[in-house]
């Protein structure tokens, strides 16, 4: 009897497309972003977020309408992320359907920006993501850094201290993507996790890495995530959400069944 | 033809709430309003909310809507979501303290540094996520709905009514809170109808039905 922990499957969208990329480079497509999301939400997804991958602005509107689709027919929390970088980007996304907007390289570049929707939209629909890259060597103390473009460009951020200051400015969640472990199917990072999902008050996605229900069930239990996102597992069908459910289940995780 | 009034002051994103209405009564009229007479005029009221309670207030009085709804949670049947019920309440700390409409009596509290009594576990704040709800007796709103069916939270301050009769619903994180209130034609919950997939459409229904 308590609060569940969420699966939340993450749709990567390339112009109103579902893609999925490994490490970023190679891109498959997956499918149509409603008919993924409705099949998601019948197998008991907790919430489902979309990352618009769109390099263009001027395909931002697809994404808009693909939001709009989808909220009208799931009734779950949406969550969009991926070219928010203004009040007004994000009042578009809420405004389409959106519950949370996830907020990444905007934050960087001027974090005061999560103060503003923070305060203007409230703590609950924002949403800060973070790809941390272990840049310690062997038998070094872990230290995990912040970097953007796909993680191209580092930035010096530590992660830890990133996740604090975050949380501090009205962040209402954070997603965590570790870029060393993202489309490896290796398992989350779970030292990047837990020490972050410490280091907060609020909760914490983990992201990046999944390939088996266990590592699923690894991020909560030893990684202490709050909930953890998966793309590939689940487009391809390799497992269904219900599968990753009972799994976690078993392993003594509380959760919406 | 019915007509579901969802007030709009300006805090969040009423299209959520509007979608799900229109889903599970395609034959009323749903409108997300502002306009004092439509709320007056409509059979059914729902009273939303998201963001801080100290820009809930102030929003209701630069819309002068205090008094609209205040008078429609006297006589119709009334749907407070989320925040919605925060402000019906007497007082919230949020925000270094504001009163509220005082509709129902009671106080709204910050979770503050939580811990799971047994295991002695941080609790995370915001409460966010899929919680269940323990039904305090038989209402129209719960029919069909099993009993501890979960539904979506997402908030960091809760109810805490003066009188337990006020109590619909109860959820527990760190300790059981109110997480459902109702009197009369009024009935509010903390968590996310429009959000909560199958349980939160059906007490969506349940309103629609509803005649207290």
């Amino acid at each position: 009897m308590g609060l569940a922990k969420r699966i939340i499957p993450c749709l990567d969208v390339d112009r109103g497309r579902v893609v999925k990329g490994v490490r970023f480079v190679e891109i498959r497509d997956a499918g149509d972003p409603v008919e993924i999301a409705r099949r998601y939400d019948q197998q008991g997804a907790d919430e489902i977020t979309f990352l618009d991958i769109t390099a263009s602005s001027d395909d931002r509107e697809t994404m808009v309408h693909v939001v709009e689709q989808v909220a009208s027919e799931v009734f779950i929390p949406l969550t969009v992320g991926g070219g928010i970088r203004a009040l007004d980007d994000v009042r578009r996304m809420l405004n389409a359907g959106a519950d949370k907007v996830s907020i990444n390289t905007a934050a960087i570049a001027r974090p005061e920006f999560v103060r503003e929707a923070a305060e203007r939209f409230g703590n609950q629909c924002i949403v800060v993501a973070i790809d941390a890259k272990a840049v310690h060597q062997a038998g070094e103390t872990p230290r995990w850094e912040i970097f953007t473009h796909g993680g191209r460009k580092p930035t010096g951020i530590d992660a830890v201290e990133w996740a604090r200051r975050m949380s501090a400015y009205g962040a209402g969640e954070i997603l965590l993507t570790s870029m060393d472990r993202d489309g490896t199917k290796q398992g989350f990072n779970l030292d990047l996790t837990r020490a972050i999902s410490e280091a907060v008050s609020i909760p914490v996605i983990a992201s990046g890495g999944v390939g088996t229900l266990d590592h699923l069930a690894d991020g909560i239990l030893l990684g202490k995530a709050d909930a953890v996102l998966a793309a590939s597992i689940f487009h391809f069908a390799e497992y269904t959400i219900e599968q990753a459910k009972r799994h976690l289940r078993a392993r003594g995780i509380e959760v919406r069944l | 033809m019915t007509h579901i009034a969802i007030i709009d002051y300006g805090m969040g994103n009423l299209r959520s709430v509007a979608k799900a209405f229109e889903h599970v009564a395609p034959k009323a009229r749903v409108s997300v309003t502002q306009d004092r007479r439509d709320i007056l005029q409509a059979d059914r009221v729902v009273f939303p909310g998201q963001g801080s309670i100290r820009d809930c207030i102030r929003e209701l009085a630069h819309w002068d809507l205090l008094g609209v709804v205040r008078a429609a949670a006297l006589g119709k049947p009334f749907l407070g979501l989320c925040l919605g019920p925060q402000a019906l309440l007497t007082f919230s700390e949020e925000n270094g303290g504001v009163d509220c409409l005082n509709v129902l009596p009671g106080r709204v509290v910050w979770f503050g540094e939580l811990r799971e009594p047994e295991t002695g576990e941080r609790l995370k704040v915001p409460h966010m996520g899929w919680n269940q709800v323990r039904q305090a007796g038989d209402h129209p709103l719960w029919r069909d709905i099993p009993q501890d069916s979960r539904f979506y939270f997402v908030h960091s301050y809760y109810l805490k009514p003066e009188e337990p009769a006020l109590i619909a619903g109860q959820t527990r994180y760190g300790f059981d809170f109110a997480s459902a209130v109702a009197r009369d034609n009024i009935f509010a919950v903390q968590f996310h109808p429009e959000k909560s997939a199958q349980a939160g459409l059906r007490l969506l229904a349940n309103f629609v039905d509803w005649n207290p």
